[in-house]
């Protein structure tokens, strides 16, 4: 195998394999920093030993080995340079953990063991003592196996400040007494909660608004992706996992039609539907299905099912707009928000015409409350021009250029004027 | 490990703090007094004070070997340190349950702070954080 070979497929094992690999280490060492460094170093040394030795039958299970080597070989220099023997006990635990990671805890045969450690990463990455973009970074940083260098553009944050983000938030863990653990039930709704907030975050970071680096947030949506399948890999009992899955899923479908050649935004209903990915339409769908028949509905899976109905148009191009409407509705029980009334009011406004959503969106954009949210006067400015009022409808779409810092969407907003005034 | 439970509230940081009305109080001392047993039966109890209103706090420090003393807190806020609790628990999950069920976090907020222990500072402890 020639080193580029080996090195491309190292990169695909790092982002798949280190999460697990890190998860272990941590659980056996309680150390974030040895578990992340000892990991690394086995990566190095792959790429050093395997294009002439050849790669290893399961290489994710050379990978933990070699970390859990490494790992003891720093705590065994750590220790030699102690005189005095209190910690000794606790040295000799670790070692003892550290000895039993057998090479066959990455495969087959003892996956849980291994899942179970995966799954108390996340909630330990995800914990509510830490601030939300920690728990993003630190999230993305030890499962997602993200370099600093890669979160730091993705997030358009300065390295050092990432950097010291992460270094804050292990240090938390230490000393703060968060648990490394999966919560107990009567904790879980909340703490899941919080799991899948950051996953979604991901994920939008990627698919969404702000501005960046196109690669870089591909990569965050398939990684985000990723996340939602481990997730439901090891909690297939929770709907509202299986939600958050579908939903990314059936977004994510339509990526390809979202942009035309030149770049130019493309509105849902103008999209051309051959290209959104059929297989993740199916795959979703099948998720929103599974999730809905465990009769705990909840945001992630009402918003999956609405992206379902729109992908359902798939078959013979017509959107059924009322049950959208309708799931708007239970979405806006479930979790009360002034954007879901606003999609629920464009909803209704395309099951019974832009006159009546134009006088819901009026009484959304009378509250205030979404006055710098750019998705309210565009959709605004939208029902105007469909009703012939032309010059109110510039306004409004003047006050959502205003609000945007997104290249594609500043380029459809200013197309649209253009159609409108001719300037 | 030890937590340290900092109830913060308004009357505490009061400058013209009014008579508190007695039936009031007295149902607001029996809920930490409720509180104080539950963490005492739990065997999580690990000592606390209630500390008089922000109004009697002296603020002393040296510098250059002169002393200034000043009245008032060391910090002048909405919500003043009004009493603490020290609790024993396995993990900050724990804990965060505990000052959830006192009262502080219902009538102000509670800020839920380990306590250092200073053992892990012991020198054959460093060694391992530096070799790592």
């Amino acid at each position: 195998m020639t080193p580029a070979v080996t090195h491309e497929l190292v990169d695909r094992l790092f982002r798949e394999e280190s999460g697990r690999a890190v998860a272990t280490l941590i659980r056996v060492t309680g150390d974030f920093e040895l578990a992340e460094e000892a990991v690394q170093e086995a990566f190095i040394a792959a790429l050093e030993t395997w294009p002439e030795r050849g790669v290893p039958d399961r290489p994710g299970a050379w990978i933990t080995t070699t970390a859990r080597n490494r790992a003891l070989d720093r705590l065994r220099r750590a220790q030699r340079f102690r005189e005095k023997t209190q910690v000794i006990g606790r040295q000799a635990l670790i070692d003892e953990e550290l000895a039993a990671v057998e090479p066959g805890d990455t495969g087959p045969e003892d996956p849980m063991a291994i899942e179970d450690d995966r799954l108390r990463l996340i909630f330990t990455c995800c914990h509510p003592a830490l601030a939300p973009d920690a728990r993003v970074a630190l999230t993305l940083r030890t499962l997602g196996g993200l370099t600093t260098p890669e979160i730091a553009r993705a997030f358009l944050v300065p390295e050092p400040t990432l950097a010291q983000r992460l270094v804050r938030a292990k240090r938390k863990i230490r000393d703060a007494g968060i648990p490394y653990r999966v919560p107990p039930d009567h904790l879980l709704p909340e703490r899941l909660s919080s799991v899948l907030q950051v996953i979604y975050l991901v994920f939008n970071e990627g698919y969404g608004a702000s501005s960046g680096d196109e690669l870089i947030r591909r990569d965050l949506t398939s990684e985000a992706i990723r996340l939602g399948r481990v997730l439901v890999d090891l909690m297939p009992d929770e709907p509202e996992v299986l939600g958050l899955l579908a939903l990314m899923l059936l977004h994510d479908a339509r990526r390809d039609a979202r942009v035309d050649a030149q770049g130019e935004l493309v509105l849902l209903e103008e999209q051309d539907r051959n290209l959104w990915d059929t297989a993740m339409v199916d795959e979703g769908g099948a998720l929103v299905e599974r999730a809905m028949r465990m009769r705990r509905p909840g945001p992630y899976q009402l918003q999956a099912a609405i992206a379902a109905v729109h992908d359902a148009s798939l078959v013979d191009g017509r959107t059924d707009w009322r049950q959208i409407a309708a799931l708007y509705g239970a979405l806006a029980i479930a979790s009360p928000s002034p954007v879901v009334e606003l999609n629920r009011a464009v909803a209704i406004a395309m099951a019974d015409g832009p006159d009546v959503g134009l006088a819901l969106v009026d009484r959304i954009d009378a509250s205030g409350e979404l006055d710098g949210y750019p998705y309210l006067h565009a959709a605004r400015a939208d029902l105007l021009r469909r009703l012939g009022r032309a010059d109110e409808a510039v306004r409004a779409y003047r006050r959502a250029l205003e609000l945007t810092s997104n290249d594609t969407e500043q380029s459809f907003l200013q197309r649209r004027i253009h159609e409108l005034s001719g300037v | 490990m030890r937590f340290a439970l900092l109830i913060y509230d308004e009357e505490t940081a009061n400058p013209n703090p009014a008579p508190p009305d007695p039936a009031v109080w007295g149902k607001v001392m029996e809920e930490y007094n409720a509180f104080t047993r539950a963490i005492k039966d739990a065997g999580v109890e690990a000592g606390g004070e209630a500390l008089e209103p922000n109004t009697t706090a002296t603020t002393i420090r040296i510098r250059d070997g002169q002393t200034v003393t000043t009245d008032g807190p060391y910090a002048e806020t909405k919500e003043g340190l009004g009493g603490f609790y020290l609790i024993d628990c396995e993990n900050l999950d724990e804990a965060l349950a505990w000052a959830a069920k006192c009262p502080g976090s219902w009538y102000g907020t509670v800020e839920v702070r380990p306590v250092v222990d200073f053992s892990k500072y012991a020198p054959e402890a460093a060694g391992a954080t530096a070799g790592a």
